[in-house]
């Protein structure tokens, strides 16, 4: 059964967000869609540009009050 | 009130010491007692494992008796924890024994996993543990020239490490006067060099001005042993001659087998440093899920705004601060020169360009951590 898991890396400078992503990567199973919660706007392409790389899915990213919500799918 | 802390390391002990002053009068008068559990009788300083990879410190450099290091009023015990039992407020040792606690702090630590990458273990040198580090000094003892490869993986303890490394064995090979037989290579998991953009911003040009080579967004798939090859999840591979890795880190073994948090990490309010949903297990260090730096200036920070809470609340009967998120790491930047970042959750680093003067700081620091653990500065 998939699961959804939130990173929330609010106010991470380092490690960071993207590498608070790839350490849940580890953890989550195929199929499990994951949560960025970042106050880093970088965040909203280097997150995308990594996924694409690793051939994981991008769901969609959306910011709310400086809070941007990256969803992403380990897809293998 | 009996205060529990399990583990003996910077955070365990900075936080015991830290109470221990603040609840001096409680001590004396029997109101609150505080007692240690750690694996160990030694302390270890593990930033200077950094320094012992390379041969710029000593194996006994590093110890301290554990006992020596705590306030006399602290009861202190070589009995590891093996079972948590929260909902009674007690916990069971290796030794058999039970103690009990009205609050408990957590604070044990991480490990390194280097096997959890096929070929890492067996073919890449790491520093995390002092066999390990003395390993990587003698095969660069040994080393004649070739290709140096720098592979880091996450989560990892010290977020500086991978930089620091690069840059000492720079100047190890410069010293023995190899550099222009070998080749550094640097890889990172994030698209630049590190994952603070002002460490980066500086980084990636120093390493260009020293003629270290870098890859980014590579992220260990595997090690090709035979073939000394090293492979990315990102589809590309580099070879070595020497394998230099910074591995993944878990939390201990025992936060993961009494089901306290995924990885051995757990679960952790990121201001009052409880447990989530529980208002007597507090967390430090490297033992937190924090999105922070998993470094000694984390558990000490967290340690002193700790130490201050739960004094308050043996004398007030509420906790008085948040934990801000503030680290600050020092900066090895090769040439006797380094510099330093210092962040919280709402301020990012600014750091500045290197000198020769924090170097020294450091060096020194190497020393003076002996006094930080006490709970002198």
């Amino acid at each position: 059964m998939p699961k959804m898991r939130i990173v929330d890396a609010r106010g991470s400078y380092c490690p960071g967000p993207l590498m608070e992503l790839i350490a849940n990567m580890k953890m989550a199973q195929v199929g499990d869609e994951l949560e960025v919660l970042s106050t880093d706007r970088g965040s909203a392409t280097d997150i995308p540009e990594w996924i694409r790389k690793v051939r994981h899915e991008h769901l969609g990213t959306e910011e709310k009050e400086g809070v941007w919500h990256i969803l992403v799918r380990k897809t293998r | 009130m009996k205060v529990l802390i399990v583990g003996g390391g910077m955070g365990g002990t900075i936080l015991g010491n830290n109470l221990a002053r603040r609840l001096g009068p409680e001590l004396r008068a029997g109101k609150v007692s505080i007692t240690m559990l750690s694996a160990s009788d030694r302390h270890m300083y593990q930033p200077g494992l950094l320094y012992l990879a390379v041969g710029r410190m000593m194996p006994d450099e590093l110890y301290r008796d554990q006992r020596s290091l705590l306030d006399p009023s602290i009861e202190f015990h070589v009995d590891p924890v093996e079972e948590f039992q929260l909902d009674q407020k007690q916990v069971r040792t290796a030794g058999g024994r039970t103690f009990s606690y009205d609050i408990i702090v957590i604070a044990t630590g991480s490990r390194p996993v280097a096997h959890e990458i096929p070929g890492l273990a067996e073919n890449a040198l790491q520093f995390y543990t002092e066999a390990d580090a003395l390993k990587m000094f003698k095969a660069l003892q040994g080393f004649k020239g070739g290709n140096v490869v720098i592979a880091v993986d996450v989560p990892h303890k010290c977020p500086m490490a991978p930089l620091e490394i690069t840059f000492m064995l720079h100047d190890y090979f410069n010293d023995r006067g190899l550099r222009d037989k070998v080749k550094l290579h640097y890889t990172y998991p994030i698209g630049r060099v590190h994952t603070l953009e002002n460490v980066a911003k500086w980084a990636a040009p120093e390493m260009d001005r020293l003629g270290i080579t870098y890859e980014t967004f590579f992220n260990m798939k595997e090690v090709d042993g035979a073939g000394r090859i090293i492979r990315s999840e990102e589809g590309t591979e580099a070879a070595y001659d020497l394998l230099i890795t910074i591995p993944s880190h878990r939390g201990m073994e025992v936060i993961e087998k009494n089901g306290l948090g995924e990885n051995g990490w757990i679960p952790t309010h990121r201001h009052r440093l409880n447990m989530e949903g529980r208002d007597d297990v507090f967390v430090l260090g490297d033992t937190t899920n924090l999105p922070i730096s998993k470094a000694g200036s984390t558990a000490h920070f967290e340690a002193e705004a700790l130490g201050e809470n739960i004094a308050a609340m043996v004398k007030i009967g509420a906790a008085v601060r948040d934990y801000d998120g503030k680290v600050f790491c020092f900066i090895e930047a090769g040439g006797e020169r380094a510099t330093y970042a210092m962040f919280d959750y709402r301020n990012p680093p600014d750091p500045k360009p290197p000198t020769r003067t924090v170097h020294w700081f450091k060096v020194a620091y190497n020393k003076l951590y002996w006094s930080t653990a006490r709970g002198l500065l």
